[in-house]
């Protein structure tokens, strides 16, 4: 992998990770809009790739917040978590059988949505 | 009943998940805090639990249809941590106004670049409405190394 590329990925993580600690949005909201926008992926490249990167920053911050803070419903997470697992498994079958830029679409009313709830919010 | 409200709440939250790549907190704590009573940073912080695990499902779904770059992936998601430390200084450090309203330019800049992709002809863009994923691109193309690597 070209160091540029590297250091432009690295920059989109960074970027993720501190609108995370900023707004405690999810770091999807900043990756895929990027990756389609920037790095000219597919759709659904960006948004499986989105969700293997979400992987490590949920578990770090659920960690310190479990491990350090004690913040974490544990019994409540994984009782929620099960209806959520079934969601993202149709939501991502859906994926596939939806027009590929519907996902840009999507994503681009959502991130209007998200810029006015930042600025009235 | 609150559960089960819950429940179909966060099923909904996944499934926007897998539909377009967010971890779905964005759903899972209002279903907490407003359904469940719960404070809003034990929401927040279980929330990342829910996230994890339904990150970890949707990806394994995705690595099935070709969809992951895993490489890509990891350097994102382990130089994250370096943001969120970033962010949470400038957060103590910055006027949250200012704060709010970069990001809005940003979610702004954004959308108009994915308007511009669905609406306009960008020579850049692999995907066209209905092509399958993915599955090896070139050595030049944006998607680097290929997916599922």
């Amino acid at each position: 992998m070209e160091s540029r590329r590297i250091i432009g990925l690295a920059a989109v993580g960074t970027l993720a990770g501190a609108f995370s600690g900023l707004f405690g949005v999810g770091g999807g909201t900043v990756i895929v809009p990027m990756l389609i926008a920037l790095y000219h992926y597919g759709d659904r490249l960006a948004t499986g790739t989105s969700l293997a990167a979400i992987i490590v920053i949920a578990l770090l911050a659920a960690a310190m917040q479990g491990g350090i803070y004690g913040n974490v419903d544990v019994g409540t997470g994984l009782i929620l978590a099960g209806p959520a697992i079934v969601g993202v498994i149709g939501g991502t079958a859906i994926q596939q059988r939806i027009p590929e830029k519907s996902v840009s679409l999507i994503f681009a009313v959502l991130l209007i949505g998200v810029a006015i709830e930042m600025v009235v919010g | 009943m609150d559960i089960a409200i819950a429940c179909l709440i966060c099923f909904i939250g996944g499934l926007v998940a897998g539909l377009i790549g967010v971890g779905g907190g964005i759903v899972f704590v209002p279903a907490m805090t407003a359904v469940l009573s719960k404070g809003q940073v034990e929401a927040e912080s279980t929330s990342l639990l829910m996230i994890a695990l339904v990150s970890v499902v949707g990806t394994w779904r995705q690595i099935g249809y070709g969809n992951v770059n895993l490489k890509d992936a990891a350097v994102i998601g382990l130089l994250s941590p370096v943001g969120v430390l970033i962010g949470v200084v400038a957060a103590n450090a910055l006027p949250e106004r200012a704060l709010r309203i970069g990001f809005a330019m940003l979610a702004l800049y954004m959308a108009y670049r994915l308007l511009k992709r669905v609406f306009g002809n960008d020579p850049h863009d692999p995907a066209e409405p209905g092509t399958e994923p993915l599955a090896d691109p070139g050595p030049d193309s944006p998607a680097g190394s290929g997916a599922s690597t």
